[in-house]
């Protein structure tokens, strides 16, 4: 009681600000829960089931699958599914303790080949999927995924020649950095898409999801370069000192000393960036790719579903909020356990 | 670093060593810069191959031919007859009009709420918290096509517009807004107008006349009423009339932009306030300043030190965000140059690298007024000697 | 005997589980001057933080110039009219020049007109001895005279008492006596003082009596000269032992 007196209705500016807080709450929650759960239809295969006024979930029931897998042939939707189970355990694999990092990569290397492979079959008794029927929320991943593991060892040399000693080369690595950093994705991913083939010989026909992976990666290659030039920058002089005591040279400080120390320096920053690439591969959409958001965005001029705009992005907030804010917790975790504090 | 490693070799080798050292570091920057004019003569090649194969002609001839569509939302003249050049500048100040309204926009939203974080209201706090947490997590592009599709598109018609105090009108064609119309000839007025606001700003911490702002803004005021009258909008038949009209493209990308960047500003305005130290807030308290006057006078200026280098930022992702608009069709420099001219002329190259360059410079521009205004201003005060 | 302007009694303060303050009664009459004085962790700073609202008591009662602190805000803003306070580390706005740091107060919480604040600020100024600095920024200074314009800041509210925090504890030595000699001036010009410090100098200067803390329990309060040579308990006598 005294609690809500001091926190509530401590003056009367408190007392005020709380009511028209309250008021405008309930003026906008309690008609948001009747329509998103009292009054929805949950059950049922048509639109017609929907008549009660509230939500319509019928219809977001009805598509989950397409929005989980796109395109992607019925039968063969268990491929994907073994994927997604794979990528978590090699997602735990990175805070597992015990095992070595080295070990890690090689796992996640041949983990990515192997699902590059399933997804797109075409070797031993695995059909070939087209990519152009992946989408969905599947697709979302696989760029994000896709994207990130691409981007990552060019932002590695990236970081690294834009600290380099070397005039030309900094030079160089910084105005890649700034380019990308400088404008925005939509036109990455239109240069990828429609100037790409322009700059291949001709007859090398590049697919449209891997023509966006590089877009992706390029962009995201800029922004991680920076987050490991911050790790970079944390470590002190005496580390590089006391390897070329050591008698190591570049390339053997960098691996063995340096970018280990660096790399655990960038996770929370890194996770910000993996945030950042998740959200903004919904862009996909505008050149035609149909990720999770580019697909529920088609389903809602299907003749049959119309009129559900709201549902349809009510779900896809949701999905896409809980996903990113799971992220973002454990970036503050790691953040916290680390003991790295940065501004 | 690798500065730092030669630097050490050369400290403890001998000479001739060094002279090996640097030798090798020439080696090693004439072999990157054989690597990408290598790459670049065959990515050249292969365009000049392509182009020649697709019948695509090159340079920038196209920007003078005729553009043949129109434009809905333009703050220069446009027709069909017009030049893919001017469609240009109708797409880009287009792209600085929803900047510049949104970074406006997102500042004082994020400001509010990320001063809110910190009110002795539970409740404000707590509401501050979910805005922040809510908004920052969800894609930009949902939240248009939200705010576009599932709100704005979704609005009565015009007959049924919901009116706001008589004045402003809002349906699924657009928000209906009061104008304020000039008289012909009114040109100085508003020159004086232009004038006496800018002197009202600059003097409004005036000592000796304390209150001389209030007495230009009654200038000004008069001003307007001798050389302007205001428009408003009001229903003739199945439409509105008079007073001006923001697209509901327009106003769907603004909320959505500048509530989505209010998020991320939120946050950075909380870590600067976190960042003033418990002492200042505790001599304030001391000398019996209000709790208003203790943010305002004190912790706001010591917090904005943190503050803005990191809202130049912000203000450089708004920017770049907007070319967003190109997913609900709001003509801005992508949607009316990268994409309608582009499909038109097929010139790929030329365009897409315009639109690049533009928006490298306006990430330039920025970057250079945020730094001159943090240069100016923040660190007030906070140097040695 | 004039009458108390700060009564402390029966105060209790907890930090969570740890007890600060276990019981501490105090009564200071106008125009008296106070040291408090005590071991590291004793809870000489949370006494003279109570006594201007900066730390919320959780028993007993503090009334300044009649005032019971407990009476919510406005009763607390009323206070802190009347009582100015010095802090250990200065806490001057660093943002603000010096003259800006006076004037800030006057004129938004006493509502004094600009000119006035400026004429109150040149005239605390000169009183500290640092005329010449006002157009100054603090980082500027030194500490000496870092502290003497937060000294002047607290006058320029013209409060009745004046609260000091260990203010020689963060200045080099050859600074402190800049700022003992301010503070010794003001207790001659009649100002109620309290006074956390471990300057055993200032303490037998200007002191009209000794308070010594020990645990949160007020352990001994005599005049400078029974306290230093016929100290009564022996906590005092070990603390006297160790820093003489
Ligand atoms: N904000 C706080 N939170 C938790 N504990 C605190 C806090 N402030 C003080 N304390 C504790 O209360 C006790 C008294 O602290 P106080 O600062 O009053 O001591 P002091 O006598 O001023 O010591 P010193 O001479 O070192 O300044 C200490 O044990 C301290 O750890
Ligand atoms: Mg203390």
């Amino acid at each position: 009681m005294s609690w809500v007196r001091e926190n509530l209705f401590s003056s009367w500016g408190n007392t005020l600000t709380s009511c028209f807080i309250g008021f405008v709450l309930a003026w906008a929650l309690v008609p948001f829960v009747d329509w998103a759960v009292i009054s929805a239809d949950w059950g049922g295969s048509k639109r017609t089931d929907c008549n009660s006024g509230g939500a319509c979930w019928v219809y977001v029931i009805q598509r989950f699958d397409q929005f989980m897998y796109g395109f992607y042939p019925v039968s063969e939707r268990w491929r994907v599914d073994v994927v997604g189970i794979l990528l978590v355990v090699a997602l735990t694999l990175f805070f597992w303790p015990r095992v070595s990092a080295r070990l890690a990569l090689l796992c996640w290397a041949l983990a990515l080949f192997f699902c590059w492979f399933l997804l797109t079959g075409g070797v031993l008794a695995l059909p070939y999927v087209e990519t152009r029927l992946w989408g969905g929320m599947m697709l979302t991943v696989v760029l994000t995924v896709g994207g990130l593991v691409l981007a990552f060892p060019v932002a590695i040399l990236l970081a690294l020649g834009r600290r380099s000693s070397l005039p030309l080369v900094r030079i160089s690595c910084t105005a890649f950095i700034e380019l990308w950093r400088g404008v925005p994705l939509i036109t990455v991913l239109f240069m990828a898409s429609v100037m790409l083939p322009l700059f291949l010989p001709d007859g090398a026909g590049v697919d449209k999801l891997l023509r966006a992976l590089i877009g992706v990666s390029l962009f995201a290659g800029a922004y991680l370069a920076e987050v490991i030039r911050g790790g970079l920058q944390a470590i002190l002089r005496g580390q590089y000192e006391a390897a070329a005591a050591l008698g190591l040279g570049y390339w053997k400080t960098m691996t063995y000393v340096i970018m280990p120390q660096a790399l655990r320096h960038v996770i929370p920053g890194l996770l910000n960036t993996i945030i950042a690439l998740f959200k903004d591969t919904t862009l996909v959409l505008i050149i035609g790719m149909f990720d999770f958001l580019g697909i529920i965005q088609a389903s809602l001029n299907d003749q049959e579903w119309l009129g559900l705009a709201a549902e349809g992005y009510v779900f896809a907030a949701l999905i896409y909020w809980s996903i990113c804010y799971s992220l973002s917790r454990l970036s503050i975790k790691v953040e916290q356990h680390s003991g790295v504090h940065r501004v | 670093m690798g500065c730092i490693t030669h630097r050490l070799y050369g400290s403890f080798l001998d000479n001739n060593l060094w002279q090996s050292v640097r030798h090798t570091a020439i080696f090693w920057q004439l072999v990157a810069v054989a690597v990408i004019v290598a790459g670049g003569m065959w990515l050249f090649g292969n365009i000049l191959d392509n182009l020649a194969n697709r019948g695509i002609a090159s340079g920038f001839s196209f920007l003078k031919s005729t553009a043949g569509f129109g434009i809905s939302t333009s703050l220069i003249d446009f027709t069909e007859a017009s030049s893919i050049g001017r469609a240009f500048w109708v797409g880009l100040l287009n792209t600085l009009m929803v900047s510049a309204i949104s970074v406006v926009l997102a500042t004082i939203l994020g400001f509010a709420v990320g001063i809110a974080r910190f009110s002795n209201n539970w409740l404000l706090a707590r509401l501050a918290m979910g805005f922040v947490e809510t908004l920052r997590n969800i894609p930009l592009l949902l939240q248009i096509f939200f705010w576009y599709f599932a709100v704005l598109r979704s609005l009565p018609g015009p007959r049924q517009s919901y009116d706001i105090a008589g004045l402003a009108y809002l349906n699924y064609r657009g928000f209906y807004i009061p104008k304020l119309e000039f008289f012909d000839g009114s040109g100085w007025s508003v020159v004086g107008i232009v004038i006496l606001a800018v002197a009202a700003f600059c003097l409004r911490r005036h000592r000796v006349v304390p209150r001389i702002s209030v007495v230009l803004a009654v200038l000004i005021l008069v001003f307007l009423l001798v050389s302007a009258s205001v428009s408003v909008p009001a229903l003739k038949g199945f439409n509105f009339t008079g007073g001006s009209v923001l697209s509901p493209e327009f106003v769907a990308l603004v909320i959505a932009l500048s509530s989505y960047t209010a998020a991320f500003i939120a946050e950075i305005v909380r870590a600067g306030i976190q960042s003033v130290p418990r002492g200042q807030i505790e001599a304030a308290d001391a000398l019996a300043l209000s709790a208003k006057d203790r943010m305002r006078f004190v912790v706001i200026p010591q917090a904005l030190r943190v503050i803005v280098p990191l809202l130049t930022n912000q203000y450089l992702n708004l920017t770049k965000n907007s070319s967003l608009a190109a997913a609900i069709a709001f003509p801005d420099l992508v949607s009316v140059f990268a994409g309608t001219a582009l499909n038109i002329t097929g010139q790929a190259i030329e365009i897409i690298g315009i639109t690049m360059a533009v928006y490298l410079t306006i990430s330039l521009l920025i970057a250079f007024a945020m730094n001159a205004f943090n240069r100016s201003t923040a660190m007030r005060g906070l140097s040695t000697g | 005997m004039s009458e108390p302007v700060i009564k402390v009694e029966q105060v209790h303060k907890w930090f969570g589980s740890h007890q600060a303050l276990a019981g501490v009664d105090l009564t200071v009459n106008a125009g008296e001057r106070i040291v408090v004085c005590g071991p590291s962790g004793s809870g000489k700073s949370t006494l003279v933080r109570c006594m201007n609202g900066l730390e919320t008591i959780d028993s007993g009662a503090i009334t300044i110039n009649q005032i019971d602190l407990s009476g919510g805000l406005t009763a607390i803003e009323q206070v802190r009219k009347s009582v100015g306070m010095v802090f250990q580390q200065f806490n001057l706005f660093p943002h603000l020049t010096v003259e800006e740091n006076l004037c800030l107060a006057p004129t938004r919480s006493l509502g004094l007109s600009a000119y006035a604040a400026k004429e109150r600020a040149l005239k605390y100024l000169e009183r500290v001895h640092i005329p010449e600095q006002a157009a100054k920024f603090p980082l500027q200074l030194s500490g000496g005279q870092q502290q003497r314009v937060a000294i002047a800041r607290a006058l320029c509210m013209e409060p009745k008492i004046m609260l000091f925090d260990e203010p020689t504890s963060a200045l080099d030595p050859e600074m402190i006596k800049e700022v003992v000699d301010v503070i010794a001036e003001l207790a001659e010009d009649g100002m109620t003082l309290v006074c956390v410090t471990h300057e055993m100098g200032l303490a037998r200067a200007m002191a009209d009596r000794i308070v010594f803390l020990d645990e949160g329990l007020v352990v001994e309060e005599a005049p400078p000269s029974a306290f230093f040579n016929a100290p009564k308990s022996d906590r005092t006598k070990q603390f006297l032992c160790k820093i003489l």
